[in-house]
């Protein structure tokens, strides 16, 4: 057998949005690949930071400070990209999917650091907000830049930019 | 044919979505020997479409995927 079919299969994912039906779709995707055998990476960027943080208050300066407290919380914060209606399409996006049976966000984004997906954060959008990495989940790695992103993405079979 | 076939793991997966019918495979794939048979109950009719596209991409083979009584049931076998 060639090389090339036995070489591992790999998917590399820029999350920037943090908007609950994106995140969905990123993590459903990443869970899925990592279950297919594929290395999994997913770079963490601005608005997507807040869907591997912890439920802690941010933020150093009066802006960073602000911004903790106006996109603060965790990953259960996020809110869909329409029909968002001040957190109520949040709530009634939740009820249906646990209607239908649908994991949660937060039991996927679990779920993809169980299964071994990479998550790293954006070291210049992290500072920017004055996110720290103490302030992620357990199973986050060091922060990176957008070096460590192309380099793993030009190896990926996959690239995709959420 | 498929009722001949010796099982050596149960696995349900009724009620399950997407994308976990196909995670929960991969994660008991390797809780059978190598030629061992996993027999996976689902709902999910995704299931019918994803299972065996797991089965390709990892190398293992898949049996039967069925639809029975409203069901999907499937026979994975572990190729390696």
């Amino acid at each position: 057998m060639p090389e090339d079919e036995t070489r591992q299969k790999s998917l590399a994912m820029v999350v920037m949005s943090g908007d609950m039906d994106k995140l969905f779709g990123a993590f459903i995707i990443a869970t899925g690949a990592a279950a297919m055998g594929m290395e999994v990476t997913m770079f963490f960027t601005f608005w997507g930071l807040r869907a591997i943080k912890k439920n802690v208050s941010t933020g150093k300066t009066l802006f960073g400070k602000m911004l903790g407290m106006m996109y603060g919380g965790d990953i259960t914060k996020a809110n869909p990209s329409k029909f968002s209606f001040g957190g109520m399409g949040r709530w009634m996006f939740g009820k249906m999917m646990g209607n239908h049976n649908v994991s949660k966000l937060i039991e996927l984004r679990d779920l993809a650091v169980t299964l071994g997906v990479n998550m790293y954060g954006c070291q210049m959008s992290m500072d920017v907000m004055e996110i720290p990495q103490d302030a992620f989940i357990e199973g986050v790695k060091e922060p990176v830049g957008v070096g460590f992103f192309l380099m793993k993405a030009q190896d990926a079979d996959i690239q995709l930019f959420i | 044919m498929s009722d001949e076939t010796k099982v050596d793991l149960e696995l349900d997966l009724k009620g399950l979505l997407c994308p976990l019918p196909m995670v929960k495979v991969s994660q008991n794939i390797t809780n059978v020997p190598v030629g061992g048979v996993i027999r996976a109950v689902a709902t999910d009719p995704g299931a019918m479409a994803d299972i065996p596209a797991w089965a390709k991409s990892t190398g293992n083979e898949v049996l039967k995927a069925e639809k029975e009584d409203g069901e999907f049931v499937f026979l994975v076998k572990r190729v390696k």
